[in-house]
């Protein structure tokens, strides 16, 4: 007996509004159809319509979570498309908002996928140390969330000397509590158990879907725009691209908590290196032509193409977020999962975490519809994670 | 495989059918082609040269048409080479490259309904981002309308 279980459009939890249409036979699903399209704002059409400074600010609002990559895209595009290089201390500076929000990114996730396993205090303690790098971005940048850090050929705040020692303290305490959620993540049975195979990408797959970021590297394919197409002071600070090989929940997992890592050493590595010096090269106009800017975000590459006809706007403005590709491959890793997992492997590719605000079953035979709301499904999965530790004996 | 290897590859395989080959800079790339020659281009690009796709892009020209633009990665590699293609109006057909790219999937549904392309041999269709009770053969991204 088959049967349709719609998952979306809205989920409670992050609110993203993605619609899941599983198809299941039994408990395993079968087929995935993904529906998008609930929040088309037309930015790019509006970018049309916005100066080149304005731009920069409306493509900041993409994104709540990872406010500061579309920014960074967009500025490597006009940079591109003018060929201008911004100064030395710029760079580094705008490394530090792009890894600092890298961090921040990845314990939302982290916190969100413990509460969904039914792992309430991995949520709240990383929840509660996310809060350390928000008082850093608060210090830097007067916002805890959408910065405005960025402008073609330079930054708009620079960071002060005197808050540097503050800074290190800050990012002093985020070292032991990522030793902490990496012990709580690899050490427990209980999440080696619910998350190791589970929602398998494979390399072939990953490669077929052409997906990025912390999608793509857990499978085995070595995708980061940051080593490949290096900007900003990428190429200026030693740090490692972390790619593991099996693809599943767990890998997805374990690449984000260990990218953390990575992203302090960047972060300490530019606050050794920056020197007094400008920070804005004050451009003007851009000239006629076309720009592509690539940022690496905490999701994967955000892509910007621009065509200039030499004017103060955009004549067009294309976006392609991570999650756009990456969602689209969540068709081949959550076929053959159980329903209590899928919502974890829609989750692991962080696009959204599972867009489940309600859940209609559609018996097809019967004609029946029973609405469920996001509160089932997580019991389903908090269930299921119960019953795992009765029969390990926890 | 390097760059210059890339390179030469593509010039020993397509000379005759690059229309234009423009560097903007070492890293940014765009190649003009016939849409004709699309689909080989690709397969050749995403298969033999074991590149990634990107995204592809539409543009409403002042030239009477849609130029599409479809972005490639190789790995590794900072380049990002661009095919360009440019079909005419009144009759904006293109070939599908979802055959061969399972990723170009839902950016040829979302630029057929934005800018009105028909992509043949496409296996799904369906609107992408509008809403189903969008009137049919109204474009939001189309400069006459």
């Amino acid at each position: 007996m088959s049967e349709i279980i719609p998952i979306g459009p809205y989920h409670p939890l992050q609110e993203e509004p993605e619609f899941f249409r599983l198809h299941v036979e039994g408990e395993k699903v079968t087929k995935l159809d993904i529906e998008i399209g609930y929040n088309h704002r037309g930015i790019e059409k509006l970018a049309e319509s916005k100066s080149w400074d304005q731009v920069v600010f409306l493509v900041e609002r993409i994104c709540g979570i990872c406010s500061t990559s579309h920014p960074a895209a967009s500025i490597n595009a006009m940079e591109d498309l003018g060929g201008i290089e911004a100064p030395e201390r710029a760079q580094y500076i705008r490394t530090i908002i792009c890894e600092l929000e890298r961090i921040h990114s990845h314990m939302l996730w982290l916190g969100l996928a413990g509460h969904f396993i039914g792992y309430n205090t991995v949520w709240m303690w990383v929840w509660k140390y996310r809060e350390i790098v928000c008082d850093i971005f608060e210090k830097v940048t007067g916002n805890r969330q959408s910065y405005a850090m960025f402008k073609v050929g330079g930054v708009r705040r620079d960071i002060l000397d005197e808050d540097i020692p503050w800074i290190r303290k800050y990012l002093g305490k985020l070292k032991p509590a990522l030793d902490l959620f990496k012990g709580a993540v690899m050490d427990d049975p209980v999440i080696h158990a619910r998350t190791k195979g589970v929602g398998v990408l494979t390399k072939e797959q990953a490669k077929a879907y052409c997906v990025v970021g912390p999608t793509a590297r857990p499978s085995g394919v070595a995708v980061d725009v940051r080593k490949d197409d290096p900007y900003f002071a990428y190429d200026w600070v030693d740090w490692d691209i972390v790619v593991l090989e099996e693809g599943d929940v767990f890998a997805k997992t374990a690449c984000r908590i260990l990218e953390m890592y990575e992203s302090l050493k960047i972060i300490d590595q530019c606050l050794n290196k920056m020197k007094p010096g400008s920070i804005d090269l004050k451009i003007k106009e851009l000239p006629p032509g076309e720009g592509i800017g690539r940022a690496e975000a905490p999701r994967g590459e955000v892509y910007h193409y621009i065509l200039s006809d030499g004017s103060n706007f955009p004549a067009r403005y294309k976006v392609r977020a991570p999650s756009y590709v990456n969602i689209f491959s969540n068709e081949v890793a959550c076929v053959g999962e159980e329903v209590a997992d899928a919502a974890l492997v829609l989750a692991a590719v962080d696009p959204c975490y599972c867009c489940t605000e309600r859940v209609v079953v559609v018996d097809q035979n019967k004609k029946e519809e029973n609405v469920f709301y996001s509160h089932d499904l997580i019991k389903l999965s908090h269930e299921k994670t119960r019953k795992m530790k009765e029969e390990l004996g926890l | 495989m390097t760059w210059k290897e890339i390179e030469k590859k593509i010039h020993e395989q397509f000379d005759a059918k690059i229309l234009k080959w423009y560097k903007h800079n070492d890293n940014r790339i765009y190649i003009d082609i016939d849409p004709d020659n699309l689909v080989e281009f690709s397969r050749f690009l995403f298969e033999d040269l074991n590149s990634r796709f990107i995204i592809a892009s539409g543009v409403d020209t002042p030239r009477g048409g849609i130029e599409i633009l479809y972005h490639f990665d190789f790995f590794q590699m900072p380049q990002v080479l661009s095919l360009r293609i440019f079909t005419k109006k009144p009759k904006l057909e293109v070939e599908s490259i979802s055959g061969i790219i399972k990723a170009a999937e839902w950016i040829e549904r979302e630029i057929s309904e934005l800018l009105g392309v028909q992509f043949n041999n496409h296996p799904d269709m369906r609107r992408l981002l509008l809403p189903n009770d969008w009137p049919e053969g109204k474009y939001p991204l189309r400069r006459d309308q």
